[in-house]
């Protein structure tokens, strides 16, 4: 894993702690979970959640992006931000 | 974007408006339970049903500042008119613009801004309120064409809407379809016996095998909720903070006049304390919630992350101020305060439905909490 993916990986999941529903011992996650099933946060976050992505890594999304399963795990989120900076 | 000044005539001709054409007439609104199709013409014509619609779209262009200032003008004269904003303009003509594709938009926005076509905004269903994401209106999808079936309730101005924003969902895959009233198996019943909102065309809606093409959906397939809904539901909730204060600040001035007006033991009843404390606090609660809402509004226009939770703050607040300031508008009337030859008595019932509609107070403190006991929490 390269440096860089490692620092959005660190960036995305330090975002997503900064907007849980739950208390952190309560909320678990990993990269390939999907947080909005898991209900770590609700869905008023998907929408803070493209403004985060196109803000932070520089990136503008398509309507074709914007669909909840590139942004339901951290995995896909960091698939969707490499397939945009390539 | 228009300049600040021409922003600021627009809402100062908005407030003219609504004292001569819309104030005065309010009860009568209420009576005859509907709005003349003759005023939704005239604000069609002042341009307010695309107040916030880009002049590219032939919309007014306003940002949401203004429009914020402007729903207050038009809410302090009538909920049923303001309702009529919330909706059309807020909740399905910024969706719209949000989510709709390049064709859409041209479609549908000039259409929208000049009044040609009414929408209005259908998501609630009989037995599906607060929890929208289990909507039982669902979709098949047949070539390129999608078949809806299922019903709807308390859609404001579905007597009268020409097309339907409606959430429907196929599988877990919620998904939004504009529907125009011409399409077959579209049928619309007017409810009545409401406490409020009576003048705002509330219908039942029914889908029986309605055929939508695939250009009519907005967003993409499964993406309903999460984006349209949620979308919608954010600007619903930014339309219906300043409709608190609108009720709220309405509420105030027919207190204040009636206190000063009414002679009991021998003097006006402003004099008292108890009156004056009612003044005090409804005066104070006011301006607390409208800074609630300047301060959404702002963030909306510099799209801060932010912006959602403050819109949750300013609705949940201005709703509850609204509907205290009524009922101490009434208390201060007595008698007359139930009657409804006093606005006070109309103002009293509007204010309890803002406390419900576009997410229930239960609802955002459920979500100022979880993002209060975040933020605030300091570790050890």
């Amino acid at each position: 894993m390269i440096v860089e993916e490692i620092t959005v990986r660190a960036q995305i999941r330090e975002y997503i702690g900064q907007n849980l529903t739950k208390f952190d011992d309560e909320a678990n996650f990993s990269d390939s979970d999907n947080i909005f099933q898991l209900g770590v946060v609700n869905s008023l976050f998907a929408m803070k959640l493209l403004n985060f992505i196109e803000t932070n890594f520089q990136i503008k999304l398509d309507d074709d992006d914007i669909e909840i399963v590139n942004f339901s795990t951290i995995d896909n989120m960091i698939g969707l931000i490499a397939k945009k900076r390539s | 974007m228009k300049d600040i000044v021409s922003q600021q005539n627009i809402v100062a001709e908005a407030k003219k408006f609504t004292d001569q054409e819309i104030r005065p007439f309010a009860a009568d609104f209420e009576a005859n339970e509907s709005l003349p199709r003759d005023l939704i013409k005239k604000i069609a014509q002042k341009g307010y049903l695309g107040a916030i619609i880009p002049e590219e779209y032939g919309g007014l262009g306003l940002d949401q500042l203004h429009y914020g200032l402007l729903t207050e003008e038009i809410g302090k004269g009538c909920s049923s008119t303001r309702a009529l904003l919330t909706v059309h303009t807020s909740l399905v003509g910024e969706s719209l613009l949000c989510w709709g594709n390049k064709s859409q938009k041209e479609k549908w926005l000039p259409l929208m801004a000049s009044g040609e076509k009414i929408a209005a905004f259908a998501l609630t269903e009989p037995e599906v309120g607060t929890d929208a994401g289990n909507i039982q209106t669902n979709y098949r999808q047949e070539g390129d064409r999608f078949i809806l079936n299922g019903n709807k309730k308390w859609t404001s101005f579905g007597d009268i809407a020409d097309i339907f924003l409606v959430l429907a969902s196929n599988n877990g895959k919620p998904t939004a379809f504009l529907v125009e009233r011409e399409f077959a198996g579209v049928k619309t019943t007017r409810m009545t016996g409401l406490m409020a909102g009576k003048a705002a065309h509330i219908a039942e809606i029914e889908f029986n095998n309605v055929e939508v093409p695939a250009e009519n959906i907005i967003g993409k397939i499964g993406n309903g909720f999460t984006y349209i809904a949620n979308t919608a539901l954010d600007c619903g909730r930014y339309s219906i903070a300043w409709a608190g204060v609108a009720i709220a600040q309405a509420a105030l001035e027919e207190m204040v006049t009636y206190s000063r007006r009414r002679t009991q033991f021998g003097q006006k009843i402003v004099k008292f304390q108890m009156i004056r404390e009612m003044i005090a606090d409804a005066t104070t609660q006011i301006k607390a919630a409208r800074a609630l809402c300047l301060n959404a509004a702002h963030l909306r226009m510099e799209k801060s992350e932010d912006a959602i939770i403050e819109t949750c703050i300013a609705k949940y607040f201005a709703s509850k101020v609204a509907f205290k300031v009524a009922t101490d508008a009434v208390q201060i009337h007595g008698g007359n305060g139930c009657y409804n030859k006093y606005p006070v008595e109309r103002l009293f019932r509007e204010s309890k439905i803002l406390e419900i509609i576009e997410g229930t107070s239960q609802i955002q403190k459920e979500i100022i909490a979880s993002y209060g006991a975040r933020k605030y929490y300091r570790p050890q």
